[in-house]
Order: structure tokens, then C-alpha cells, then sequence
């Protein structure tokens, strides 16, 4: 009935031992591979993951481009774009950042930026599955062939080797650039602290209030992240010896990485719009209303 | 997404003669084996409260006694009914007929990462090939009053896990193995990934499978797409809760370089190598011939 | 035939349910070459569904607990009828057995200081019965499984065994099975066989069993001449799922009335109360004050009605239905909704929650579940020997649900799995031992093997009826005329009946091929079916008293003085089955006195 390979072919590519005595072949159940039976649109999940990730790009690349209306300082307000922070270069002292510096550097800082929270989120587990589905096609969606089937001998790619090889096992970095995030996390949190000061003393303008958005939305993704959450507690083996770090895994990451997707979405949306409005208060496009 | 060039080439026969027929439904059942299939359509009395393998088993045993199904608790804890509804991996047993649009057939088909042996039945071998290639568990010994000590806390990760019914809906919805058929020789698949993150996470075990997992069970192979967090009607978070974690721990065997120095510095053992753990494995510890169902059926 | 697959074993073991794997696991453990037969996948027998716990005296909970007052609690709800030698060992084996358990990778619920958690289960004095949430079998199953494959022992997968082979001395030494997915015949020879085949739900209309609880170990042991012991007593559970339709007789787990829940009528009365016979007056609240506290204060209080042994439930719900005060769709309400937070529920009977929200759209963190008696266990069966589980035959051995005698005339909730463990493991020891001791090849009788080969083809050149109409009706028949409650008139119609059946069930017509033929494998089920049926049917009727799972309407009370004091016994003696008395065995004075002691 089913083929039987005693052992198929090539050693283990990981690098195991042997490879599994399972059979490869037989006849497969149910109409040709490409023929989709479900009837729900499943495309549509892929396709706006597509559009939405592909819109932060195209934002993000304008964004950074622009290099300029990035600080709100000119206007009596201390907004500064999370896309611009921390502003160390040449263009933040032009634009009256007062902690700008790097004169050598004269293309925008936010190649700089984007390059650690662009590595983040690159190499996050949820945005991995996002690309996966919706560019890689691999798989779309579920119980749907992926681009490179070769099930039925004509996939595109030929081999399928996941996140074992160069360039995807660098995946495996991904707490490395948590590091990182936490730094970033802090500045822009500082950022959102920085936005309560006014010219005149302290205050609250609407700025204020998306910066201070953004900030959280920012720590909820971080902390949601798997990594964190491994290193705080997931790999233990016992939890009631460390009583403390189980009750932070329990309670506060574990949560939130239930809505890490969320968090995912909500902060790639407040880095825009944050990004967004101080461009139209810096570039006077509008007037940042105060609150008191 | 509904096919005409497969209804073309299936008939319809109505079952059941009912008196209290109100609706009917259609059924669009695989039938086949090895030698190739098609889609056969049963048209049968819609009855109230109904799940699919009810109205399966009805064509059963009116229309089509000879129709190949397998199930047995009908309560969704065996895990035997699995199939592809409408294009899902579902158990027929826990899917209601009035959750699935009524005005066009309803396609049910075998699971298709596993051959097919005949109708909705598939060979399943793989599974139980894979489950004795698991490192078995290897506690330390029990307390002086003969038992062992574990408090809930640390058996709630494990216990998740546990509640696994071996439907092999992901097994059969993950990619890695239904579209790249030879990756199921160096690959666990979702069910048994869990089954190595129960043994990692209990808290009596003292085997490190870590290498094993990543060098042997091909945990590396998953791309988290969650499929099999999808189909699973247990709602184990197989992913999130399961996999990720086990990624995280290669990791730290394999790939961080401050895990590493840290074990080298304050004197830390290595991680096991996955020879060394293998030999704990029964399928490489007694011969692969002795495991699998369909491995004895060929003696 | 001389192209039939072969094998050959020492210990054969029939079905991969908790008692056969566990039983597997010890014989492979002496050195014999053990095989296991099923007629399903392996990890997916009928053990799988226990939902409530294992009954062991760990004292975790209770530090009062021990032995004897489980070994009391088995008989007294066994009414004194069960073999008090398994009784005996039981209690005193289940809780090692339940241990080596978690040696194996089980993880039970924990008490706050890490030990298992037990919980409270009908007609247990104490919270006893180890448990895993609502999933406790599921746990038991997977541990004997992954025992098993880390021991190497050898699984046959969706086999049916046909018929056991026997030897010149009427010993038996094989058996003929079959293939389910390729349709063909596979010949084992050994030297000692373990009946581990489960129940016979599937004879009655309304049950919680699955397909394969279709009485085929009690009818091979019967047709190879051992004694089955205790057919008429067959356990309803009383709540079962009433609807919809095609979910009725799912099992609801006792757990919900143990966690809190309480039944009620239409009338909205905990009608239990109106229930409470004389023998457990003592020990059970006749207020719902008082009940209701025992939640909190086991110590101080007495148990709520709710909890009394499954057969007085059972009994009194059908009573309130047929008084007409049913829920709508003919059952009685079970109502844990307003009794614990939605949360709790969930937490506690998680598997509950989901088949109702699934199969009825019942949301039981809201609504009350409708519930009624379904067929679920059978007491009875092969007639073993208390301390090795050897039958009446020499080499055939039985343990688990098919061995009769541990239960009497009712089962306690709980005490089924750990009997899969315990008596699994002697069965698994003792087969091993027998085989072991035989030197020499086995050599089957070929004869035997073509006749069981021709009988089972002979469906295909049948004439009759479709196999799955014909058991519709047997189960109809026996639903109706040997249900829950018994009356001679109606016990004789029954047995009248049978004799068409096995007339329509020798000549049913089986379509299609051998490969994967549902239809082939019922036309074989049916035969034990019938089997089982007759069993019960003829000692039902021999029994004039009513006890535990055998009520009479005709004879309404119990019959200390002579039915109390013997076993039926099913046996066949030319082709025909036999009924007659056996006494029962007399238990020694030191346990006697533990019923005089009273509590
Ligand atoms: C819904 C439900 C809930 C329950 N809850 C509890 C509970 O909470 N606590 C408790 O103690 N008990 C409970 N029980 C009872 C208990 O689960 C069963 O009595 C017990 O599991 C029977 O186990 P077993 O090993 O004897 O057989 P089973 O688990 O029934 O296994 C029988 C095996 O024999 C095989 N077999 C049968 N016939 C053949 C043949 N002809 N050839 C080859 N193989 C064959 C089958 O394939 C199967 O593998 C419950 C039962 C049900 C139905
Ligand atoms: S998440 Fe991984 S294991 Fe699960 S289906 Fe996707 S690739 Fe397979
Ligand atoms: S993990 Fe879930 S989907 Fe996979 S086999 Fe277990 S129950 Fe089925
Ligand atoms: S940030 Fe998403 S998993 Fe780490
Ligand atoms: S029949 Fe058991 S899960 Fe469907």
C-alpha cells in the first residue's frame, strides 16, 4: 500500500543522529493538493497583514527620509519622534534637540533607530509568523498548501528547511535584540516623561497624551516578548523555588504575552501616529492643543 | 471555493427514506483508497442537534455500510474522528452541522499529511513511530515516605500538555510536514514537540533533551505559523506555550554565546548531547522495528 | 490456510485499555515475549473516557482513610455480592499502583503540600479517588501507554480478535484475529491469554460506552468454555446526556455532583431526598442544610443524597420521570450552575463545560444540564480466581472491566481504574508465570483456525439484513425489555427474542470488500454481542430479588438469606448457554467483623 524507506535519502540535516525509520509515499486522501476546500475567506487574514506591515514600511521609509520636522521644541513642546529617539546626530542639533550631537552623522537618525526595533520586531515570534504567512506564503493559511509544497511535486522552492539554516537561524538571536528593545523602551519612555515639559512649566497637550500611549503600548510588546518571558521565568523547572520571578511570569508577562499580537499591532500604530503628529506640530501643519 | 469539476464526476445517492425529513443536507464524502478517490455525495435528512459524524455514521448504515470511519468515544476525547471539514482539520464528532453553511454540500475528506488506507481512514504510523523516538521519562527517586513531592505549581504547565487526545489535527495541518513530506524524517511534529516540552517542564524529570529536540525532533523546522494552535480541540496553546518555549531553551543550549560562557565560568554542565539522550529513546534503544503499528502488520 | 500471518507469543494480551497495557507492562517486565492485541488505535480504548478518578486510600485528603474502609465502602456498595478477595487486594494494592503512576510520568492535581489530590465520589466515606481535573482516564491511559513503548512491547493495532484457539486438553493457547484495515487473518499462538477486552455498552441503546464495548471478551471466554459470573448486573449510570438526539447517553461525569452539583425535578425539589434507603440512612444528610454544609465540613456532617451509590440514583431518577416530573426532554435536571461561580467550573470540570457547549449548546456555568440514566458498566464477567485472575480455563486469563466478581452487584464510581491497575498487574504477572512454565513450541490447531477464517467470510455470501439494522434492534430489545428496571414477563420476551436475533445475525449480507469494512466488523461484533445479551437476559431472569444493578419490579426487595448468598453462573455446554447457582465465597472473620464494627 505505502512505500516504505527504510531510511529516506540524506543523513539528518540537524545534525541528529539518524534520521526517523518513518514511511515517505503512499497515496494521499482527498482531491488534488491545490484545490482548497475550505470555504471561508482565508486569505483576507494574510492580506491585511500584508497591507498592514507593507503600509509601516512605506511609512517608516517616508519617515525617515524626511529627516526633518521630527522635534516639536520650536513650537514650545518637547515631543520628539519615537522614529527620531534617542536624536543623536547632526540633524538633531539643527533641530534644537538638545541633546543632539553627532555632527559627522548627517543622514537621518532614524536609519539608526529603526535598525535595533526593526531587528526586534523582525526577529519577534509573532511578527515572524505574520511574514511567514502573509510573504513567504508559508503556509497562507491553515490547511492550505504552502507556496513551496512539494507534496505533489511542484512547490517553488525545493527543499523546506524552516529556521534551521543561514539566514533564518539567526531568528535565534532574537533575545539579543530584546536587550536592546528595553533600552529603547526606556528612552522613549523618557520621551513621554519629557512631554509633560512645556516651555512654561509643566503641562498636558494631546502629544503628551499620544506619547505617553505609545510608551505603553511600547513596554506591554516588549514585556510580552517570549524571550522575556523565558528568561523570567519560563525556563524554570521549578516555579515554587523562585517564588518571586513565577509570580511575575504568571501574572504580568504571561498576560501580556497572550495579547502580544495586539500589542504587536497597537504599538507599530502609536509609533505612527506619534510620529505623525509631531511631524504636523513641527512642520506647524497644525497646533498642539494644551489641556492645562 | 466549492468545486464543480469534482461533482461532475460524483453521484448522488439519497439516503435514508425519511418520514420527518424537514431540510436535507448534502454530504460530500471521500471515498477511495490507495488506488486513487473521488467525492460522493449522500443527501440525508437534516436532524436537530446534530454533529457530522452523526449524519456519517447515519450513511453508514443505510446507504453505504461499507463506508470507513474511524471513532469510538463520540465526546471529543479520543481523538479517533479526525478529518478535513469544509477544508478544515476538525473532529467530526465535536463539529455541529448547524455551524456549517447548510445550502451547499458539506465536503468531509480523510486527513491528507497521512495516506490514505480507505475512505475518511488514513494511516497514522508516522505518529506512533515518532512517539517512540521520544526520550522516555527519567525521574529521580521518590521521598522517604514513597512518595513524590510536587506542588500544583509546577505540574500546571505539564498538565496543559496532558490533555492531549492524539487526534493528530496538527500533525496533520502543520506544513512542515503535509506540504514537505520528506521533512518527516527528521521532524517531531506539533504533538510530539508538546510531548518533549511536558517531559522538559516536569518537575521530576532530570534528562536535558534540549540538543535532542533541536538536532533530532527538528524543532528548528517549525516557523511558529500557528497552525496547529489553530486546529487544536483541546485549545492547547501549543505554540506560545509549547514550542516557543522549547525554542527558547535551544537557545540557550545551542545559540547564546552568554548562556554558553556562563556555563563555562561558574563550572555548569553542558548540555546532553542528543546521542546521549537518544540511547533513553526506545524506538533507537530496541530497534525501530518494534515500534509503530504499521511496522508489525508488515512482519 | 497456509499463507496466514503468524505469530507467535508467550502472553497474548486482548485490548490496550488501562487493565491491558498495565498488564503488559508487568509481563513484559518477567521476561515473557508479550504482545497486545485492539481492535482501535492504541491510546484510544474506552479507558480514555473515565472522566472522575481513581479510587485509592492514599489519605492525602483524609488521613482516616485505609484499606478496610475502602475494602467496606467497595462491598457495601457492591451489596456484599463482590468477591471479597479482589475486593480485599484491591484496597490494599490501589494505592502503590497509583503511585507507580506518577514513577511513570502521570501528574494528578496536587494537594497544597504536594501530594495527590483525591475528591469525593458516591459511596466513598472519603475523598479518595486521585484525579486529573475531569480527564483522569485520559492521564491513566497515557502513562500505561508511554510505558509501554519505552518497554518495547508489541502492539497490533486495529486487530479484532475472533475466537480463542484452544489445545487437546481444552487449555487455551491462541487466537485468530483480524486485520481491520487490510481485511485479513492473522493466527497467534501462545501460551497463556489476558481477556482485557472491556465492556458491553454497546448491546443497550442508551450508553456511554464507545463501538468496541461490544462484549467480545465475554463472549470469546465463553466460547472457549470458562465461566462468566454476574451478567444480570449491569450498571446505568444515572446521568447521562438526554439531548440532543445523537448525544444521548454521554456520560456526565459523577464529578459534578461530587464538585457541588444537585439534581432537581421539574418541580425544582431536590427530589434525592425522598430517596434514601434504610442502608445508607445513617451516613446521608436528610436536609438540604445540612447537605450543603458537608461541602465545607465533611468531618461534622453527613453526605448529601446526590452521592449514594450509582444504582439508587439511577433508580430514582427514573422514578421521577415516569412520575412525570422529568425535564423537557425526559430526563432530570443537574444543577451546578447556581451552586459554584462560573470560574470554579470551569477550573474543576473543564471537560464538562466544553461538551455541553459543544454537543447541546448548554452553557452549564448558566443553565442546569439535562441529564438521565445511560448503560455503563457491567459487573459481571469472566469468573476469576481473586489473587491470579486465571478464568476457568487453563491459560486464559482475565482482568479489567471484563472480569467479573470485584464489583458485585454495583460498582462504586472510581474503583474501575484502579481495578484495571491492580488486577491488570496480576493478570500481566500471572499469565507470564503460567507461560513461563511451559516448555515446548505451541502448536494450534489449524482446524480451528479455517473454521473461524470460513465463519467470519461467510458474512459476505450472507442473504439477510443489513448488520447495522439488526443491531438497532437488539439494542431496542434489550433497552426496553432488560433495562434498568426488570420484570419476568418482560425478561422472557427478551430472551424469546433472542433467538430470532441470532438467526437474523448468523445471515446478515455484508457489502463491499474486506479492506476497512465497518459493516464486516458489526455482522462480527453482533455475534458477541448476542452473546452477552442471552448472559444477561437468562441470569436477569434466575434472579428473583432486586440488588444493585439488577432491580426487579416483581420482586422489589433484596434477598439476604439465599439470592445474597450465591453467583449466577453463564456458562456454554453445547452450544447452549447454562445459567445456574454457585455460592459465593465466604469471607474470613476478620473481615467479616469490619462490616459489625459499623461506622
Ligand atoms: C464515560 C465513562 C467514564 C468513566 N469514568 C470512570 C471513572 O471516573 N472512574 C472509574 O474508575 N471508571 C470509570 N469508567 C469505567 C472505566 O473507564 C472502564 O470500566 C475501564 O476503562 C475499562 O477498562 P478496560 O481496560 O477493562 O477496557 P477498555 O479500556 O474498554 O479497553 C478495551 C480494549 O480491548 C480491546 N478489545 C475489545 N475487544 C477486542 C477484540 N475482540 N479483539 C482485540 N481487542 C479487543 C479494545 O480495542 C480496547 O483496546 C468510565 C467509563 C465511561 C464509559
Ligand atoms: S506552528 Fe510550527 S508546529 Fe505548529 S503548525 Fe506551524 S510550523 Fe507546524
Ligand atoms: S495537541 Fe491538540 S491537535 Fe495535536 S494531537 Fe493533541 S489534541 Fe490533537
Ligand atoms: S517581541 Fe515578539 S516574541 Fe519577542
Ligand atoms: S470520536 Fe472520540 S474524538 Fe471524536
Amino acid at each position: 500500500m505505502t512505500v516504505v524507506q527504510e531510511t529516506p535519502g540524506a543523513p539528518n540535516p540537524n545534525g541528529g543522529i539518524a534520521p526517523i525509520p518513518v514511511r515517505i509515499g503512499g497515496v494521499r486522501g482527498g482531491p488534488p493538493l491545490r484545490k482548497i476546500l475550505r470555504r471561508d475567506t482565508w486569505w483576507l487574514q494574510p492580506a491585511l497583514t500584508a497591507l498592514g506591515l507593507l503600509g509601516f514600511i512605506a511609512y517608516s521609509i517616508w519617515a525617515a527620509l524626511r529627516n526633518g520636522d521630527f522635534y516639536a521644541g520650536a513650537y514650545g513642546r518637547d515631543y520628539l519622534s519615537p522614529l527620531y529617539s534617542p536624536c543623536l546626530t547632526h540633524s538633531c542639533t539643527t533641530a534644537g534637540y538638545v541633546w543632539g550631537g553627532w555632527s559627522w552623522w548627517r543622514i537621518s537618525p532614524a536609519w539608526l533607530i529603526l535598525a535595533f526595533p526593526g531587528a526586534f520586531r523582525t526577529t519577534c515570534y509573532y511578527y515572524r509568523k505574520a511574514y511567514y504567512r502573509s510573504f513567504w506564503l508559508s503556509p497562507p493559511a491553515c490547511a492550505v498548501p504552502d507556496a513551496g509544497s512539494t507534496a505533489e511535486g511542484q512547490g517553488l522552492r525545493k527543499r523546506y528547511s524552516g529556521e534551521t539554516r543561514f539566514p533564518l537561524i539567526l531568528q535565534n538571536i532574537h533575545r539579543y535584540t530584546w536587550y536592546f528593545a528595553v533600552i529603547f523602551a526606556g528612552i522613549l519612555t523618557w520621551d513621554a516623561i519629557a512631554a509633560f515639559r512645556f516651555a512654561n512649566g509643566i503641562g498636558l497637550g494631546v502629544g503628551t497624551i499620544i506619547l505617553v500611549i505609545n510608551a505603553v503600548f511600547i513596554w506591554a510588546y516588549t514585556l510580552g516578548c517570549h524571550a522575556c518571558r523565558h528568561l523570567c521565568g519560563g525556563g524554570l523547572k521549578h516555579f515554587s523555588k523562585h517564588k518571586g520571578r513565577y509570580w511575575l511570569w504568571k501574572n504580568v508577562l504571561t498576560h501580556l504575552n497572550e495579547h502580544h499580537q495586539l500589542f504587536a499591532w497597537c504599538s507599530l500604530f502609536s509609533i505612527i501616529v506619534s510620529d505623525l503628529y509631531i511631524y504636523l506640530v513641527a512642520s506647524g501643519t497644525i497646533t498642539d492643543p494644551r489641556i492645562f | 471555493m466549492a468545486s464543480t469539476t469534482e461533482q461532475a464526476a460524483s453521484t448522488t445517492r439519497p439516503a435514508a427514506p425519511s418520514s420527518t425529513a424537514r431540510r436535507a443536507v448534502t454530504l460530500r464524502l471521500w471515498r477511495g483508497d490507495a488506488d486513487g478517490g473521488r467525492f460522493v455525495d449522500y443527501e440525508v435528512p437534516a436532524l436537530e442537534g446534530e454533529v457530522v459524524l452523526d449524519v456519517v455514521h447515519r450513511i453508514q448504515a443505510t446507504s453505504a455500510p461499507d463506508l470507513a470511519v474511524r471513532w469510538n468515544c463520540k465526546a471529543g476525547k479520543c481523538g479517533s474522528c479526525s478529518a478535513e471539514i469544509n477544508g478544515k482539520p476538525r473532529l467530526m464528532c465535536m463539529t455541529r452541522m448547524s455551524t456549517l453553511p447548510q445550502d451547499e454540500p458539506i465536503t468531509v475528506s480523510p486527513m491528507r499529511t497521512f495516506p490514505v488506507i480507505r475512505d475518511l481512514v488514513t494511516d497514522v504510523s508516522y505518529n506512533f513511530t515518532v512517539a517512540a523516538a521520544i526520550p522516555a521519562f527519567s525521574p529521580g527517586p521518590r521521598e522517604a515516605d514513597g512518595t513524590y513531592r510536587m506542588a500544583q505549581v509546577d505540574v500546571d504547565r505539564s498538565q496543559e500538555f496532558r490533555k492531549c487526545i492524539e487526534c493528530f489535527l496538527c500533525q496533520n495541518v502543520c506544513h512542515v510536514i503535509r506540504d514537505h513530506e520528506d521533512n518527516k524524517a527528521h521532524y517531531a511534529g506539533p504533538r510530539f514537540l508538546i510531548r518533549l516540552a511536558e517531559l522538559e517542564m516536569h518537575p521530576l524529570d532530570n534528562l536535558d533533551r534540549r540538543r535532542y529536540i533541536s538536532e533530532q525532533m527538528g524543532v528548528g523546522l517549525c516557523n511558529i505559523t500557528k497552525c496547529c494552535t489553530e486546529v487544536c480541540p483541546e485549545g492547547i496553546h501549543i505554540t506560545d506555550n509549547g514550542i516557543i518555549p522549547l525554542k527558547e531553551r535551544v537557545v540557550d543550549a545551542r545559540y547564546d554565546p552568554v548562556a554558553w560562557l556562563g556555563r563555562k565560568l561558574l563550572g555548569r554542565k553542558a548540555p546532553q548531547s542528543a546521542a546521549e539522550v537518544a540511547a533513553v529513546a526506545p524506538l533507537w534503544r530496541n530497534g525501530a522495528a518494534k515500534h509503530g503499528s504499521a511496522a508489525s502488520k508488515d512482519a | 490456510m497456509a499463507e496466514l500471518e503468524r505469530h507467535d507469543v508467550d502472553v497474548l494480551i486482548i485490548g490496550a485499555g488501562g487493565s491491558g497495557l498495565r498488564a503488559a507492562i508487568e509481563a513484559s517486565a518477567t521476561g515473557a515475549r508479550t504482545a497486545v492485541v485492539c481492535k482501535s488505535l492504541l491510546g484510544k480504548a474506552h479507558t480514555v473516557m473515565a472522566e472522575g478518578g481513581v479510587a485509592a486510600a492514599l489519605g492525602n485528603v483524609w488521613s482516616e482513610d485505609n484499606w478496610k474502609v475502602h475494602f467496606r465502602d467497595t462491598m457495601r456498595g457492591g451489596k456484599l455480592l463482590n468477591n471479597w478477595r479482589m475486593a480485599q487486594l484491591h484496597a490494599q494494592e490501589a494505592p502503590d499502583r497509583v503511585l507507580e503512576l506518577e514513577e511513570w510520568g502521570a501528574l494528578f492535581d496536587r494537594t497544597p503540600d504536594g501530594l495527590i489530590l483525591q475528591r469525593d465520589f458516591g459511596g466513598h466515606r472519603y475523598a479518595r479517588l486521585a484525579h486529573v481535573g475531569d480527564r483522569t482516564g485520559l492521564e491513566l491511559l497515557r502513562t500505561v501507554q508511554q510505558r509501554s513503548v519505552s518497554l518495547g512491547v508489541e502492539v497490533f493495532m486495529e486487530c479484532k480478535i475472533v475466537r480463542l484457539l484452544h489445545g487437546p486438553s481444552g487449555e487455551v493457547n491462541g487466537a485468530v484475529g483480524l486485520w481491520r484495515e487490510s481485511g485479513r487473518f492473522v493466527v497467534f499462538s501462545a501460551k497463556a491469554v489476558v481477556l482485557a477486552s472491556g465492556g458491553v455498552g454497546k448491546t443497550w441503546k442508551f450508553t456511554s460506552n464507545s463501538w468496541e464495548s461490544t462484549g467480545d471478551g465475554h463472549a470469546l471466554a465463553l466460547w472457549a468454555g470458562a465461566d462468566l459470573i454476574d451478567m444480570e448486573f449491569v450498571q446505568f449510570h444515572p446521568t447521562g446526556m438526554v439531548w440532543p438526539p445523537s448525544a444521548r447517553g454521554i456520560l456526565v461525569t459523577e464529578g459534578v455532583r461530587g464538585d457541588g452539583g444537585v439534581l432537581r425535578n421539574s418541580e425544582g425539589r431536590r427530589f434525592m431526598f425522598d430517596y434514601i434507603p434504610d442502608f445508607y440512612a445513617k451516613e446521608t444528610a436528610d436536609s438540604e442544610a445540612e447537605a450543603d454544609q458537608w461541602y465545607e465540613n465533611k468531618r461534622d456532617f453527613r453526605r448529601p443524597p446526590e452521592l449514594l451509590p450509582r444504582d439508587e440514583v439511577a433508580r430514582s431518577i427514573n422514578s421521577e420521570v415516569k412520575a412525570g416530573r422529568g425535564s423537557p426532554h425526559g430526563g432530570v435536571f443537574l444543577d451546578i450552575a447556581s451552586r459554584r461561580s462560573a470560574e470554579d467550573i470551569k477550573r474543576r470540570l473543564p471537560s464538562m463545560y466544553h461538551q455541553f457547549k459543544e454537543l447541546a449548546d448548554v452553557d452549564i456555568t448558566a443553565e442546569p444540564m439535562e441529564v438521565g440514566p445511560t448503560c455503563h458498566y457491567i459487573m459481571g464477567g469472566v469468573r476469576v480466581d481473586g489473587d491470579t485472575a486465571a478464568s476457568t480455563v487453563a491459560g486464559l486469563y482475565a482482568c479489567g472491566e471484563v472480569a467479573g466478581g470485584m464489583h458485585g452487584a454495583n460498582r462504586l464510581g472510581g474503583n474501575s481504574l484502579s481495578d484495571l491497575l491492580v488486577f491488570g498487574r496480576r493478570a500481566g504477572r500471572y499469565a507470564a508465570e503460567h507461560a513461563l512454565g511451559i516448555t515446548g513450541a505451541t502448536v494450534v490447531d489449524e482446524a480451528q483456525v479455517d473454521a473461524v477464517c470460513n465463519e467470519a467470510l461467510g458474512y459476505f455470501d450472507g442473504s439477510g439484513e443489513n448488520p447495522y439494522a439488526v443491531h438497532q434492534d437488539l439494542q431496542e430489545t434489550m433497552q426496553a425489555l432488560v433495562g434498568i428496571i426488570r420484570t419476568e414477563s418482560e425478561l422472557v420476551e427478551a430472551k424469546e427474542r433472542l433467538g430470532d436475533f441470532s438467526e437474523r445475525a448468523g445471515t446478515v449480507s455484508v457489502e463491499g470488500h474486506r479492506q476497512f469494512n465497518p459493516g464486516w466488523h458489526l455482522a462480527l461484533d453482533l455475534q458477541s454481542m448476542l452473546a452477552v445479551a442471552n448472559c444477561t437476559t437468562r441470569s436477569a431472569i434466575e434472579r428473583k430479588e432486586s440488588r444493585g444493578g439488577h432491580t426487579r419490579d416483581d420482586y422489589r426487595e433484596s434477598d439476604p438469606d439465599h439470592f445474597g448468598k450465591i453467583n449466577m453462573v453463564s456458562r456454554l455446554r453445547d452450544g447452549v448457554v447454562e445459567v445456574s447457582e454457585s455460592p459465593l465465597p465466604t469471607m474470613p472473620a476478620e473481615l467479616q467483623a469490619l462490616f459489625e464494627e459499623g461506622h
